[in-house]
């Protein structure tokens, strides 16, 4: 299935946000879990991710640090704070408002809301 | 795996010439290459399909750099006007259109200068209209190069016609202080018309505001160092000529106007086509002289702290206080427009910005309650009215900068705030002179 770019864009703040929600990350391991969350539907461009982090750090969401692990290159972590987290939650309220309602005016399509949790 | 390795360098070198891309950037990127190629390689792929695979994930680096440009403008400015390398060849370009402009203001206020016959006479008319014989060509320089369509000209160019019918129509009375005023303010003003041109019309844009801001300091700079210039050029000038019996103030009355005229869009032009100079020296300069202003600041808050203002109203040294502290909040905000925007934690220039704030902020204070007791005593007049709203403007910010930057210090907000707090006040600072041009005289029937 094709997923539109405008809404691959929209989706992608709060997707990041929610990965790092889970616990810090870097850029290589959270393009993984978004490909591995969407089930490999969500196409994005690799290089694309690191200026939305940029922009995630200068905005206050999320933190970074550069670590070398024991074996290995040096790394740039990123780890949510905690206005990170508050701008997720109205992320969430905001997907929630607009699946709910394509959901109504969807009849018989309550998988939209089933898949955010929320029936 | 050689090969590869020769193949990551050659990339890396590509992708650092991008706009906005920086070394920390290409670090990531490349950590996030060999991750890739890794696990393409572990898949069973040879190490050059994997790079093959990964660069072509990555995108394509011109939109990728593009990305990076968009996030980072502060360091995107910096090929705004320069594509890369040919930084020569642009300069080229631009040089007639700034020439052209540039002469433009020279002969317009020469033209100004000869029909007043000053420096024999110094009519009022010529101080009022000066800044309204030079400004509108910076501001038709930034409108031509940033191509704004006729709607947009035309939003240039009617504060500069509405400026130049108030302050030629009000009927000013003889020695008025309004008048001074607004010989004072009018620049300001006008300068913050020029930002529309110069942001292209997107004066909502936050970062183009910063922009502006960083403009107006590296145009300060330059400005200065092309007067500096100019004086010793002068001075060699008259050395050599007055021997030989030329009248060199007939001479200096001739240049000098137009001279002044013509540096303002040439020093706009330089900070535009010859960035990367001044980008060098302009933060040596604020981390230079940001703590030394702290020091004297804090000095000072301290000494009036203690002795008071004076028992005698003081009108010299509140004039001096006020434009110390606007050169303060200059300094600051150029400061915060010329750092380096992924720099997002606090560090030593911060606290000492923050003590420089708070020592304005009790200067600030000071000279305020000084002008409230004075309007108090014997009422308001325009002077005092000015001082008061110029102190109250300073207040507001200063009081927000120094509350965000507290804050920003203890790590309970970002630099994004602060940069927000200021980009969004600019505008007061705009509508105050403005005010003060078009309300404050016929509220004092312009004495």
């Amino acid at each position: 299935m094709h997923i539109d770019k405008d809404l691959v864009a929209a989706s992608a703040t709060p997707l990041v946000l929610a990965i790092l929600a889970e616990g810090e990350s870097y850029g290589y391991a959270i393009l993984k879990r978004v490909r591995a969350l969407s089930e490999g539907e969500l196409e994005w461009t690799d290089g694309m991710l690191y200026p939305l982090l940029h922009r995630l750090q200068r905005l206050g969401y999320v933190t970074t640090e550069w670590r070398t692990p024991p074996e290995g290159r040096r790394r740039k972590y990123y780890a949510i704070t905690d206005e990170g987290r508050a701008a997720l939650a109205d992320q969430q309220q905001q997907w929630v408002t607009v699946t709910r309602a394509l959901n109504d005016v969807w009849p018989g399509s309550g998988a939209v809301l089933t898949a955010l949790g929320e029936v | 795996m050689e090969g590869v390795e020769s193949q990551i360098a050659e990339w890396r070198a590509y992708v650092a010439c991008g706009p906005g891309v920086n070394g920390h950037d290409v670090d990531e990127l490349e950590d996030h290459l060999r991750h890739q190629i890794a696990e393409l390689s572990a898949a069973g792929l040879t190490a050059d399909e994997g790079f093959l695979i990964a660069v072509k994930r990555l995108g394509d680096v011109d939109g990728l750099s593009r990305e990076f440009a968009r996030e980072h403008s502060g360091r995107l400015w910096k090929q705004l006007v320069l594509s890369g390398d040919d930084e020569s060849a642009r300069v080229a370009s631009g040089w007639l259109e700034a020439f052209v402009f540039a002469t433009g203001a020279a002969v317009a206020i020469q033209v100004a200068r000869l029909a007043a016959g000053f420096p024999d006479e110094e009519p009022n008319w010529l101080a009022r209209n000066a800044t309204l014989f030079v400004l509108p060509f910076l501001a038709a320089y930034f409108a031509r190069r940033r191509q704004l369509d006729p709607r947009q000209w035309l939003v240039t160019a009617t504060p500069f016609v509405l400026a130049a019918l108030v302050v030629n129509v009000y009927p000013w009375g003889v020695d008025s202080d309004t008048e001074a005023l607004v010989i004072l303010s009018l620049p300001v003003a006008l300068w913050f018309v020029a930002s529309y041109p110069y942001m292209g019309g997107t004066i909502r844009s936050h970062e183009r505001r910063m922009d502006f801001v960083r403009f107006t300091g590296e145009w300060f700079i330059y400005y200065v160092l092309i007067a500096l210039g100019g004086g010793v050029l002068m001075g060699l000038t008259a050395a050599i000529l007055e021997p030989a019996g030329v009248d060199v103030e007939e001479i200096a009355a001739w240049v000098l106007p137009s001279g002044a005229a013509g540096a303002v869009v040439v020093a706009a032009w330089l900070v535009e086509s010859k960035q990367r100079v001044v980008e060098n020296m302009a933060p040596v300069l604020t981390m230079l002289f940001t703590p030394l202003f702290a020091v004297m600041l804090t000095c000072a808050a301290v000494v009036y702290a203690v002795t008071g203002l004076g028992g005698a109203f003081d009108r010299e040294l509140v004039s001096v206080l006020d434009a110390l502290l606007v050169v303060v909040l200059a300094l600051v905000l150029y400061g915060m427009s010329a750092r380096e925007p992924s720099t997002s934690s606090p560090g030593w220039m911060d606290g000492i910005q923050l003590v420089a704030v708070l020592s304005a902020l009790v200067l600030d204070l000071m000279v305020l309650g000084a002008m409230i007791a004075r309007i108090g005593d014997v009422g308001f007049t325009p002077n005092r009215t000015a001082v008061l709203g110029l102190n109250l403007v300073l207040l507001v910010n200063l009081a927000g900068a120094a509350w965000l930057s507290a804050r920003f210090l203890t790590r309970r907000s970002t630099l994004h705030r602060l940069e927000r707090w200021q980009t969004t006040y600019l505008p007061v600072f705009a509508l105050f002179a403005a005010s003060v041009v078009v309300v404050l005289p016929p509220l004092f029937a312009f004495e």
